[in-house]
């Protein structure tokens, strides 16, 4: 099948941050076929140099406008296990509730607006505000629950107040939290119109093999610290993250890069339920199974990191999307149950004494996009000496590039038409919800 | 809606608008679809023709350009210029837009190669000093804030479509966080910059037990010769006020003096 096209996308739309697309075909054969990232770097890791503990938390959630819960919170773990601090159970249940409402205002920004157009063949979601009302509504609801949690756990849903090293300075309302738990169990109608909704999308069938890390579940589906995992056997321990990540530069990119045991990886809500399968609960499960979303490691009673787990487990990245609609009602379960945990008990003071020591510590937390990696090194008067931020969407990118090479061999092979080539590759790049800006940092 | 009123040649009936981002979080656009509530009457006072982060469509026949985030590289002033040229009106979103944002902390070590090579080794990558839109165009708006307050940029945007004049508040945050009743953080002992900051958050962080950081620039009357003092009698460190002072690059005039006077003092 003879077919050519010329694709050149600068800055593509409804991603976060600035990265290009070029793909040539000439005669039904590849030239040419890129994912680019032009972002500018803002050197987070240099700023923090010479700053006092108490500033990383406020600095790196400001490495990015989406997932800055995720970063504040990565910051705060990386200078508590530096100092050796262990947070209460108090605490650790209001930053695991204050993550998941982060998680599911992320997803429903994703799913909704910057993905959903597409499936539904139009360039935003404004027109969508005219043809499809109900739609729009139900994803302003969703995502107004979550952003008014994170509020009132957080102090602010954009760059968080509250969140302090040591635990929080100021708790939430208790009455109002027991009403948020309310809201939380009727934002499942919208999250059952939500799958409906997706059930009417039709998911393009792409597959390419490739390797997911994430943190590792023990029966549970982590989010906050512990240890790592890959598809392909590797597991690891959270201060061993530069052993997971591996760190490159290539001319592409002003972002890092990232491999393991392939030439690269994927990380994010796919990679996290293609690892962590077992421990969605069963109404989260159920979802998936419905949605097409079965890692054959979960059919086969496959365990990851076990022998025999290749090709065990769901390759189409497009699915990342079904992927975060799935953990919206796992989060949504979960953060149910941290409130009933929160209320059934009486509170302790919001904030731990901090001792400053010297030492090194580092952070992995799962935020909507993937495994995010927050080191510090500190000295004895609590200073950062050294820092490293490893993000999601920069682990992402090589397997994106990856993608797109092979997406553009199987529609050449298809003899798919320009137009068609164009959207699919876009939709391939938005199925990662890329971060970009934040990767870069 | 009255027709036929402009602002500063902008036809207030519904003006065509442009978002624009330069180096940022992306976080202040973000935050106008943070407000679920009212986007939608929102989207209706506006007609968006460009929004990279939020729509495919574009065209560039925009009246007024938002521009986040702030200029670290010469591709990006040249989009500035281009912006400028197009636009009736420009408008400095945010901190990064108005001031440079934490971005300019890299400024401060004076040695762009020491940062280049700190994070990115031998790799060559290209950067600038941090600047603020106004050292590259002229800017007819600034919205301060990190983040920018929606409700805010909601009034703003209202009162550019309705032709009138936009003021921003003269005095202090303290102001705000006495009207909502708080507890002082210099009480509480933590450093705050309350007293010298442009107000218009409502006393956003100092609400939530935060000390301010002083992301929205001065206040025009600030006293900050007298903040010193305070800081100094509430046995708050030099290092975390300047900390806090240079974190947004709003009060670079005043920490430039603050730290002559210490090495002048050394």
């Amino acid at each position: 099948m003879k077919i050519s096209c010329d694709i050149d996308i600068k800055h593509l739309t409804r991603v976060e941050g600035h990265g290009n697309i070029r793909i040539v075909i000439q005669d039904g054969q590849v030239r040419e076929a890129r994912w680019e990232v032009v972002e500018t770097p803002r050197f987070f890791e240099a700023i923090l140099v010479g700053k006092h503990f108490e500033n990383a938390p406020y600095l790196c959630g400001r490495i990015c406008g989406i997932c800055s819960i995720g970063h504040t919170l990565a910051s705060i773990r990386a200078v508590e296990n530096g100092f050796g601090i262990t947070p209460t159970v108090q605490t650790e249940r209001l930053r695991l509730l204050l993550k998941h409402m982060e998680t599911l205002q992320s997803h429903i920004l994703h799913i909704y607006f910057l993905a959903a157009p597409d499936y539904l063949g139009v360039g935003s979601v404004l027109p969508l505000t005219r043809s499809h009302p109900a739609v729009v509504q139900q994803a302003l609801r969703l995502k107004l629950l979550a952003n008014d949690i994170c509020d009132e756990v957080g102090g602010r849903r954009l760059h968080p107040t509250r969140t302090v090293v040591g635990g929080f300075t100021m708790l939430p309302d208790r009455y109002r939290l027991g009403q948020f738990k309310q809201r939380l169990q009727a934002s499942l109608a919208d999250l059952d119109a939500s799958v409906e909704l997706f059930r009417s999308f039709s998911i393009p069938d792409f597959q390419r093999e490739t390797e997911f890390v994430s943190l590792k579940g023990d029966g549970d589906y982590p989010f906050i610290g512990g240890d790592l995992i890959s598809t392909d056997g590797v597991v690891k321990q959270e201060q061993e993250y530069a052993a997971m990540t591996n760190e490159y530069m290539a001319e592409w990119s002003t972002s890092k890069l990232s491999r393991l045991s392939r030439k690269s990886f994927a990380v994010g809500a796919l990679a996290r339920i293609n690892n962590n399968f077992a421990g969605l609960l069963p109404e989260a499960k159920v979802i998936a199974e419905e949605l097409g979303l079965i890692p054959v490691t979960a059919r086969d009673g496959l365990i990851p990191g076990e022998p025999g787990m290749a090709g065990a487990v769901n390759h189409n990245p497009f699915m990342n999307v079904v992927a975060q609609l799935v953990e919206c009602v796992q989060v949504v379960l979960e953060s149910m149950q941290l409130i009933d945990d929160l209320l059934a008990v009486p509170w302790q003071e919001p904030r731990q004494p901090v001792a400053v020591r010297e030492g090194i510590g580092v952070a992995a937390v799962e935020v909507p996009r993937g495994i995010l990696y927050h080191c510090l090194h500190l000295d004895a008067a609590g200073r950062v000496v050294k820092a490293d931020c490893v993000i999601p969407t920069s682990q992402n990118h090589a397997n994106i590039r990856h993608d797109i090479e092979e997406l553009a061999v199987f529609c050449a092979g298809q003899g798919k038409k320009d137009k068609e080539i164009e959207l699919l590759a876009e939709m391939l790049v938005r199925a990662y919800d890329p971060c970009i800006s934040c990767s870069v940092h | 809606m009255t027709k036929n009123k402009t602002f500063l040649g902008v036809p207030v009936a519904r003006p065509k608008v442009g978002f624009f981002e330069l180096s940022s979080c992306e976080g202040c656009q973000l935050q106008l679809l943070n407000n679920e509530a009212t986007l939608l009457d929102f989207l209706s006072l506006v007609e968006i023709v460009r929004f990279r982060e939020g729509m495919k469509e574009a065209n560039d026949e925009y009246e007024i350009a938002f521009v986040e985030g702030s200029i670290t590289r010469a591709d990006e002033e040249e989009r500035l210029k281009i912006i400028r040229e197009k636009a009736k009106l420009v408008v400095a979103l945010g901190s990064c837009a108005c001031f440079g944002g934490v971005n300019q902390l890299k400024n401060r070590f004076n040695d762009l190669e020491w940062v280049k090579k700190e994070v990115y080794g031998s790799f060559p990558i290209e950067t600038q000093e941090v600047k603020p839109l106004s050292a590259v165009i002229k800017v007819d708006l600034e919205i301060y804030g990190c983040p920018i307050k929606k409700e805010e940029v909601e009034r703003i945007v209202t009162a550019l479509v309705l032709g009138e004049e936009i003021h921003h508040p003269q005095y202090p945050v303290c102001m705000e966080c006495k009207a909502r009743e708080n507890i002082c953080l210099f009480d509480l002992g933590e450093p705050c910059l309350g007293p010298v900051t442009r107000a218009g958050c409502d006393a956003w962080c100092p609400s939530n037990r935060l000390g301010c950081w002083g992301c929205r620039g001065p206040a025009p009357e600030a006293n900050l010769a007298r903040l010193q003092i305070i800081m100094a009698e509430r046995g708050i460190s030099q290092e975390r006020m300047i900390d806090r002072l240079e974190c947004f690059g709003g009060f670079a005039g005043f920490v430039a003096e603050v730290k002559a006077n210490k090495e002048e003092s050394k």
